[in-house]
């Protein structure tokens, strides 16, 4: 029982990642009173002055501004009817904690889904015979328009300083951009990152082959830029120290650059650290929640009462407070009822790397999303129908960072000994990647619900996660290795080191994919299906909100954080015009 | 996680010299570098703070035969890795695993990490079993066997052809404790010297890796050109 009772504001917003700073700036804007409650520590820029960041022992290996897996595990197994076991440490995908959450450390690739993407269901109704999809796809569109969705996004792209070349400004395709992007209402606000040794190889071999390439969309700004809320961005000095850093030069648009600077200006929103959120607490008819209660650094629970609770932590945060809270019905796979938990999905990727004994590539000297991609094995693009694969991927070649401990070699090189060290002498900075990230579909049986046994340091279960990889994704997998193929064939590299999934890989837990993961608490058309209705707005308790990842139906080809972004603001602006007014439903089920 | 030692003075030179470049200020004339070699502790003279002396004279030959000194570039030992190596165990490395039971030890390999070790008891209950093996079936301590035994040795550890069960260690590997060392040995060459390791910032040297640098804007579009500057580490020593 909470021993402490805080005052009351308009809305208290649970996490201050991207989601929830968005929300509480946009929320306060309208002049309501909100309080944000961040389990991490606060971070600001003292955080981030040189050098501090230029350290990959402390950021890159020891995970610096993640969640320890000690506070923030979850549970694993490939299926229903194994015992599933804790994340004891991370691998596969490492969740932020902090203020800033997982948008101070990310990538800053900013990449929008496509408008077959958003009505992928639609899509695959349309283009594939019956039965050609595996059994117990449960794929869904996005309960919006990709003309109701745009104006977001462009909103994001400005709050972020997008850098990179127009695809499709209004319907008109633009040469140097991405052709298969949806149109956008107005360009690219930044020109692209500058191009480095391994943008130009692949860019001109991908070329050749027919595909599209184009500079990875980049929130790591190239130009000085002031964004709507009147923060300022930095021009990117390609540090070399982005994914999984904070910014040591003021330059990758995150919640801290985009956001904290004018919200943490306005009266009427403050935020409390350490504010490990429990539950949220519902009234009695179960209609509304009357607020939250969140453990404080001091070994108390406190009731922070609200008239608007908005779940804005990462994608596993958000679902398990929903299922800790009794807020909908968990879904069962067994019965396909219930919504929370529903939809899980993950990511694939995989790639070639490069080795050119006669090329250096200065990795250390690179954006974190410095980068070339090409879109044209995304849905409705390339030959899916006949191969009886649904999805997409980019396949690009990225430079994300040049940090030394973890180099990869050439095949054959010794790991440790005489050989290793002169291998690391002779192969460091000589090589270059050419990669995959791949969507993946939501499946019947992949979900996510409450561990029977692990529980965590508040005495909580642990959420599990039931996933594996489905014959859909590893075969999407084998037909992109082929891609790659031809264009390291082009490039001509001195050797090649190949990772792929083969058709009988299980998810493994300890090899890092990509901290990409959605669904959970989906967004849909139905309360039958989905647990957000357009507005993130829970079907079943109105008066809370859920942005982020969870509410993606599956996962698309495309980075999560547009998207992210996007819908957040959608649903801020919908609380500002509609439920302000009417506190309800916005949606009739 | 500035670098602990058990002398105040070492650690007075250490402090004074991480505080040289913001106050922009050399000392008695020698280049930050050069104080700092100075100021680094040489491995004889440094006292372990986590390792036993048995198992210190372990991580010293074992470190000795991962990265050696053969050959171009530095060794393990030159480098100050075995230091690096300590520092981490006496500090908080492992405290932010999730070693809640139960603990299902024979779990598939793609579920990760199951064991209810730290990775302070995974050295010291590992080093133990491993010197026991020696025992038995070379009558000697791993340090004491002959370089190319001792690469047999780890050569087998990482093979798992190191049985620990004959030893007390029915749960732990051999293969775990050596992937364990491998990882620690070559972040200890490859990391800031802050940690104690990487002296003289000798590995990036090698390599070509500029360090803490973290500016190239007029870099980054001369492409196929050698970057002409040595490296510069967190505290400011330059390469």
């Amino acid at each position: 029982m909470p021993n402490i009772t805080n005052d009351e504001v308009d809305v208290v917003v649970v996490g201050l990642g991207w989601a929830g700073s968005l929300m509480s700036i946009e929320l306060a804007q309208a002049g309501l009173k909100v309080r944000a409650l961040e389990r991490g520590e606060d971070r600001s820029n003292a955080d981030f002055t040189y050098p501090k960041p230029a350290d990959q022992y402390a950021y890159g290996v020891r995970n610096k501004i993640m969640v320890t897996p000690k506070d923030g595990a979850l549970t694993v197994r490939h299926n229903m009817q194994s015992t599933a076991l804790p994340t004891r440490q991370w691998g596969a995908f490492v969740p932020g904690t902090g203020v800033g959450g997982s948008g101070l450390h990310w990538t800053g690739v900013l990449i929008r889904p496509t408008p077959t993407d958003i009505k992928l269901k639609t899509y695959a109704d349309q283009a594939y015979k019956p039965g050609v999809l595996g059994e117990g796809m449960q794929i869904q569109d996005y309960p919006f328009t990709w003309e109701e969705i745009e104006p977001y996004l462009d909103k994001f792209d400005k709050i972020c300083g997008l850098s990179g070349n127009t695809g499709n400004l209004q319907g008109r395709i633009v040469e140097g951009g991405d052709p298969f992007e949806g149109p956008r209402s107005s360009p690219f606000p930044l020109p692209a990152l500058e191009d480095t040794l391994n943008n130009t190889m692949f860019a001109e071999a991908a070329r050749k082959l027919g595909y599209h390439p184009f500079p990875n969309p980049s929130a790591n700004v190239s130009r000085a830029w002031k964004n709507p809320y009147g923060n300022q961005i930095a021009p990117c000095n390609y540090c070399g120290y982005c994914s999984k850093y904070p910014c040591l030069n003021y330059s990758k648009a995150s919640p801290q650059t985009a956001v904290m600077d004018a919200l943490k200006r306005m009266d009427n929103f403050d935020y409390r650290t350490n504010a490990n959120v429990l539950r949220v607490e519902l009234h009695a008819d179960g209609k509304t929640a009357k607020g939250v209660t969140y453990a404080d650094g001091q070994g108390n629970e406190v009731f922070q009462p609200a008239k608007i609770v908005v779940l804005a932590g990462f994608q596993f945060v958000n679902v398990r407070l929903m299922l800790l809270s009794g807020i909908g019905q968990p879904y069962s796979p067994l019965t396909g009822k219930g919504t929370i938990g529903r939809n899980y999905a993950f990511l694939s990727v995989g790639g070639s790397t490069l080795f050119f004994k006669d090329k250096t590539f200065n990795p250390f000297a690179t954006a974190g999303a410095t980068g070339q991609m090409f879109n044209d094995i995304s849905p409705g693009n390339f030959d899916g129908p006949a191969l009886g694969v649904i999805g997409g991927a980019k396949i690009h070649s990225s430079q994300a960072t040049g940090t030394p401990i973890g180099t990869a070699l050439p095949a054959g090189t010794p790991e440790w000994g005489q050989g290793w060290k002169e291998g690391m002498q002779d192969w460091y900075g000589h090589s270059m990647k050419v990669s995959i990230s791949t969507g993946c579909m939501s499946y019947r049986e992949h979900y996510l619900d409450l561990d029977p046994t692990y529980k965590d340091p508040w005495g909580q279960p642990l959420l599990r996660i039931t996933f594996d990889w489905k014959p859909n994704e590893l075969k999407l997998q084998q037909h992109l290795r082929g891609i790659v193929g031809d264009i390291t064939k082009e490039l001509n590299p001195d050797s090649v080191s190949e990772s792929y999934l083969d058709m009988d890989s299980h998810w493994d837990i300890t090899k890092y994919v990509s901290t990409h993961n959605v669904g959970g608490a989906i967004m849909g058309d139905s309360p039958e299906t989905s647990a957000l209705n357009r507005y993130l707005q829970s079907w079943d308790v109105h008066n809370v909100f859920v942005p982020g990842g969870n509410a993606f139906p599956q996962n698309f080809q495309a980075n999560p954080t547009a998207l992210i972004g996007a819908l957040t603001l959608f649903a801020a602006q919908a609380i500002k015009d509609q439920y302000l007014k009417n506190p309800g439903p916005l949606v009739q089920a | 996680m500035l670098i602990a030692t058990q002398t105040s003075r070492r650690k007075f030179l250490l402090s004074s010299l991480i505080a040289l470049p913001a106050m922009g200020i050399a000392l008695n004339g020698l280049s930050a570098a050069a104080a700092a070699e100075l100021a680094a502790p040489s491995l004889d003279s440094y006292t372990p703070i986590f390792f036993t002396a048995a198992e210190w004279t372990f991580i010293l030959a074992a470190c000795d035969r991962l990265i050696p000194a053969d050959g171009r570039g530095p060794g393990a030992l030159e480098t100050n890795v075995p230091i690096f190596i300590d520092q981490q165990l006496a500090g908080d490395l492992g405290s932010e695993v999730y070693l809640e039971g139960p603990f299902d030890v024979n779990a598939p390999a793609t579920l990760g990490y199951q064991l209810p070790f730290t990775p302070q008891q995974i050295y010291r209950q590992g080093i133990a079993a491993l010197e026991g093996w020696c025992q038995a079936k070379y009558g000697q301590h791993f340090a004491l066997l002959s370089l190319s035994d001792r690469e047999q040795v780890l050569k087998q550890m990482q093979n798992g052809q190191v049985d620990f069960a004959a030893h007390g260690e029915p749960v732990l590997k051999a293969k775990l404790l050596f992937s364990e060392l491998l990882n620690i040995t070559r972040q200890g060459w490859l990391a800031d010297p802050i940690y104690g390791g990487n002296k003289g910032m000798k590995a990036w040297i090698a390599i070509g890796f500029p360090g803490a640098r973290a500016s190239y804007l007029e870099w980054v579009a001369q492409h196929n050109v050698p970057y002409p500057l040595g490296p510069v580490s967190l505290t400011g020593q330059r390469g």
